[in-house]
């Protein structure tokens, strides 16, 4: 058991809250865009800040802005997956 | 020293490895939501007026005060773990039932939610529903779909918090058995506790040639590698809590938000 164990780095109780102000505002946020009529740009930017609004929850509250660097490589590679899945299906509907 | 004894003490503890494979659990999820997401998007594309009409149709307000509901339980989720990683056990459980509370206000929201639209005839496969334009058959179809797998996330959640809660609070029972060759040496004679003040407290029966074994169970506290194992799975039951949560961050503004 002489292993050295990777330090955990501890957050503040207080950071947690603040993140949570930003995620309640950016909420507020989503809602006001969506509420000005931006017709076909509205729900892309609804997804930008939901995107923005999923990385302040995974890089704090899921620590992951402190885990290993493998941490961040398995999320791009996961998100890269997803993003190739969505965008091959769209070239194909839209050329269709 | 018997070196069984030794190698029993060594316990295979990788808190990094925990999370590994809980990140890797979570992007199973990540494809299966996807999978959705990129359903709801193709439908979207092809009846975007349907969608944005029965988009219309679900209740706005509701929609918010759960995404409000879920990302407080989000915080409080996270205040649990930093909690534990304190030490004070007191604390975490006190986040633990909050945000077990809080998931319980989402799935009431969800039932009154649910329970006016199917009262208006509106759920997958009803005659109402049917008699609807194609793309808010699809809407709702995904809009139940989604929503009721995300809310059987919730659920599952709660039960592993259950069992965070179950895993805190249980007293840790921990046993050392004696063999009978250790035995030997005490036959005829009694085993005696005594406190630090040598009152005696217990007195065993004479040792004979009957007695086989001798196992002493100690009950107390929780011992420090039960702490550090029970941080472990609050750290993964947190992970799974935020995914939840962000998952909720994607499907309100498409379901609720596109039609405003």
């Amino acid at each position: 058991m002489e292993k050295p164990q990777e330090k955990y780095q501890l957050m503040g109780y207080g950071t947690y809250v603040m993140i949570w102000l930003a995620l309640l505002l950016l909420t507020g946020l989503t809602v006001t865009v969506a509420g000005l009529n931006l017709k076909n740009v509205a729900i892309f930017a609804a997804i930008l800040i939901a995107g923005f609004k999923s990385t302040l929850v995974m890089n704090y509250f899921m620590h992951l802005k402190y885990e290993a660097p493998l941490f961040r490589n398995m999320v791009y590679i996961a998100i890269f997956t997803l993003a190739i899945i969505i965008g091959l299906t769209f070239t194909d509907i839209s050329f269709r | 020293m018997d070196h069984g004894a030794e190698f029993a003490l060594e316990k295979h503890f990788d808190p990094i490895g925990a999370r590994i494979g809980m990140w890797l659990f979570l992007f199973t999820e990540l494809l299966l939501f996807g999978g959705l997401f990129l359903l709801y998007a193709i439908y979207l594309n092809k009846h975007p007026e349907d969608f944005h009409y029965a988009s219309s149709q679900l209740n706005q307000f509701i929609g918010a005060m759960n995404t409000i509901i879920l990302l407080t339980s989000s915080l409080t989720m996270a205040l649990a773990v930093g909690a534990m990683h304190r030490h004070s056990r007191k604390l975490a459980l006190f986040f633990l039932i909050l945000t077990f509370l809080l998931a319980a206000g989402f799935l009431v929201n969800k039932y009154f939610e649910w329970g006016a639209k199917i009262h208006h005839g509106i759920y997958p496969g009803s005659e109402e529903l049917l008699q609807h334009p194609q793309g808010e058959i699809l809407f709702y179809g995904l809009y139940y779909t989604m929503t009721g797998l995300h809310g059987l996330h919730v659920v599952v959640g709660m039960v592993v918090m259950g069992f965070l809660f179950y895993f805190s609070v249980k007293k840790s029972h921990k046993a050392v058995s004696l063999q009978p060759h250790f035995l030997q040496p005490l036959l005829g004679k009694k085993l005696k506790l005594t406190d630090s003040k040598g009152t005696k407290i217990w007195e065993s029966e004479e040792i004979s040639d009957q007695i086989s074994g001798v196992e002493v169970i100690l009950k107390g506290k929780q011992p420090e590698d039960k702490f550090a194992s029970n941080t472990v799975k609050f750290e993964n039951a947190g992970l799974y809590w935020h995914l939840v949560d962000i998952i909720w961050i994607f499907l309100f503004p498409l379901f609720y938000l596109i039609a405003m």
